[in-house]
């Protein structure tokens, strides 16, 4: 299938500022990607350089095979929904829901009959004739998907839509949206920095920092093949626990020795780590440390640490420990006997560990 | 303890009473004070010559009398000619109007350029614009009639409309432009994902948010161009000149007794549609004044 975005070496500059560098993402009809990134990295840079709504620096854009690289916005068969929703204030919802239409040419009749359909898919029918200043946040989200909808455009794009939303709501509109692409098969790109968001809604993630893509890649192998450290840190909740640690190799295999302050060092089997340099940086999602005897797997190995603190969280508990002098979380299941100051056994499952490289941060296996 | 409580609230509630009371006191004296001359000068208008030569000026009028304001009007002196306010009045109206009309017209286009579609060097035009507010009118007269000259158009109404629009455009640039910037600039990336173009969205999505600065620009440019003296003065001709000219003319064309109560009508009568104007709208100049941004 031939890729319906397709952005090819893509630049982009603010005066003398480099702010979106070397750029190259394609995704096919039906693809939901989720752009995220910390704060300033240039998501909503790269959304708006897709809209047309930035001019780019260097590089093209093509959509649906079409270089689009200097068509104007409204020529792009592209609607966007907006983080502040963006609503015409003095336009009614019907006149936000249709102004696009009447600003294009549409007839009356097709009008109404598009607005009925999306009003009746969103239903916000009893909202129709207020004004934005009169609806509440999760209603104005729902009124600027509709004007978005209204448009059956070959592609979607979305700059933090839920961001503005409290938590509960947050959760209802990303399953509706979810549900919506799912509905409609449509094309999204959607700019979040909520990870969350963005395992749940992606078919494909693109993770970028200061303007530069780090990785794109479905959401499982994001979450568990991270191509960098800063990968690995910035998607899941609570993090990647990053531990420093050494590569011992004898006859028969490899061992990672994590140091501990005041204990003897744990050592851990793992045949990966076979051809990787002495020094490395071993990455365990806190789902694979748990407690000892709780867990069957092949590669399970136990050691006794120090717990450090326990935060129970409803359906698991995080307990906290000391490994290689940083901070190590374990999820263990919600009736664990752990208490802080004592020692627990905890088991390893190093089959989905990722080694990085400390100097560079890049992946090693 | 609670009847300690009590009582102290009793006496701040006394307190302010009693502040409120000095309060509304020197406002009331602050409004006389301003309102005194005004006070004046209607009972003034309203006296035969006879009674203003004999009473008292601040007395009120044993007999009221519409003839001052009738001369005034109709065939007080302006120099030569005896035809009263009435055409110059016309003269200001038609000046007025589509001068006002004008700039603020321009004033909302290039605010809302300046604020919402940034171009290279917009900075420097805007400032540019700013410091054009603070030229006194005194350094453009000679460049300005000289250039009027050019243009065909000296001596006429529609060179003096086209100088408040040009002099006016500063102010009405800046209202505009401030206005504008508290509106988030997504709305025009909405409008232009929707497919609207720059003059679609001006008048689709600026102009209807526009009411309460537009009040204001219009009061103020309303003012300015009504009251102007020196433009009119200097770029006029006997036929086109505005009444804050002829009113001038005719307090001092000095023939024989002084009539005063003319002269207050005829100030009267030019002041009054600046005075329509704040009451009509007045209202609308404090929101609008005070109109933060736009929450959509
Ligand atoms: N008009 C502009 N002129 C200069 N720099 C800009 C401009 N707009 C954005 N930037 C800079 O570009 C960088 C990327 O901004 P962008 O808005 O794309 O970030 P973002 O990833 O969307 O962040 P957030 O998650 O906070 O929305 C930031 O460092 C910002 O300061
Ligand atoms: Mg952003």
């Amino acid at each position: 299938m031939a890729p319906i975005l397709d952005i090819q070496n893509l630049f982009k500059n603010y005066g003398t500022t480099e702010i979106l560098k070397n750029i190259n993402v394609s995704i096919e009809p039906g693809d939901f990607l989720v752009l995220v990134g910390p704060s300033g990295c240039g998501k909503s840079t790269l959304l708006n350089c897709i809209a047309g709504l930035e001019p780019t620096t260097g590089g093209n854009l093509f959509i649906d095979g079409q270089d689009m690289t200097h068509v104007s916005p409204k020529d792009r068969d592209i609607a966007m929904v907006f983080q502040s929703y963006a609503l015409y204030p003095t336009m009614s919802v019907a006149k936000n829901i249709t102004f696009g239409m009447k600003v294009r040419g549409v007839d009356a009749a097709t009008q109404e009959r598009k607005l009925n359909e999306v009003a009746n898919q969103l239903q916000i029918e009893p909202l129709l004739n207020r004004r934005p200043g009169q609806l509440s946040g999760g209603q104005r989200q729902r009124v600027a998907m509709g004007r978005a909808l209204v448009r059956d455009p070959k592609l979607f794009l979305f700059d933090e839509p839920l961001s503005n939303l409290d938590a509960k709501l947050r959760v209802e509109m990303r399953s509706e949206i979810k549900k919506l692409h799912q509905n409609l098969g449509a094309t999204m790109v959607y700019v979040t920095h909520d990870q969350i968001e963005a395992m749940t809604l992606a078919t494909k993630i693109v993770v970028m920092r200061g303007g530069v893509i780090q990785q794109i890649g479905t959401p499982a192998e994001i979450y568990n093949k991270p191509a960098n450290l800063f990968v690995a840190d910035f998607m899941g909740s609570p993090a990647m626990n990053l531990i420093p640690a050494t590569v011992l190799r004898n006859g028969k295999g490899a061992q990672i020795e994590i140091s501990r302050e005041g204990k003897e060092p744990i050592l851990l089997h793992d045949q990966k780590a076979i051809d990787l340099p002495e020094k490395v940086i071993l990455g365990l999602r806190p789902e694979d440390i748990a407690e000892a005897g709780f867990r069957a797997g092949e590669n399970i190995q136990e050691a006794e640490c120090h717990v450090e603190m326990v935060e129970p969280a409803g359906a698991d508990t995080y307990v906290v420990s000391e490994l290689g002098g940083k901070q190590v979380t374990a999820r263990l299941h919600a009736e664990t006997r752990a208490s802080a100051g004592e020692n627990l056994r905890f088991a390893f499952d190093l089959a989905k560990a990722s080694y990085f490289e400390p100097e560079t941060g890049n992946r090693l296996n | 303890m609670a009847d300690l409580s009590f009582d102290q609230t009793q006496q701040s509630k006394f307190g302010k009473t009693t502040l409120r009371i000095i309060l509304y006191v020197l406002l009331t004296l602050f409004a006389l004070y301003y309102l005194l001359p005004l006070f004046v000068m209607v009972t003034t208008s309203l006296k035969s010559l006879e009674e203003i030569r004999t009473g008292s000026l601040i007395a009120l009028p044993r007999e009221i009398t519409f003839d001052a304001w009738k001369i005034a009007w109709a065939s007080a002196c302006t120099g030569i000619q005896c035809e009263g306010l009435r055409p110059y009045f016309w003269n200001s109206v038609l000046l007025a109007v589509p001068a006002v009309l004008l700039s603020t017209l321009l004033g909302a286009l290039n605010g809302y350029v300046v604020a919402q579609w940034r171009f290279r060097g917009a900075n420097l035009i805007f400032s540019l614009m700013l410091f054009g507010c603070f030229i006194p009118f005194q350094v453009v007269l000679l460049p300005m009639a000289r250039l009027l000259g050019l243009m065909g158009i000296a001596g006429t109404i529609p060179g003096l409309i086209f100088v408040h629009v040009i002099y006016g455009i500063g102010f009405t640039t800046l209202f505009f432009r401030n206005y504008y910037v508290t509106i988030p600039s997504e709305l025009v990336k909405a409008a232009k994902v929707d497919g609207a173009n720059f003059l679609r969205i001006f008048w689709s999505i600026f102009l209807p948010l526009s009411l309460p600065i537009i009040v204001v620009t219009v009061i103020w440019q309303f003012t300015q161009i009504w009251n102007d003296f020196l433009f009119g003065v200097s770029f006029s001709q006997a036929g086109t000149q505005p009444v804050t000219v002829a009113l001038n003319n005719i307090v001092n064309s000095t023939t024989g007794v002084k009539e005063y109560n003319v002269d207050m009508a005829a100030a009267i009568i030019a002041a009054l549609p600046t005075l329509l104007v704040y009451v009509v709208a007045g209202k609308y100049f404090i929101r609008g004044l005070t109109a933060g941004s736009v929450k959509g």
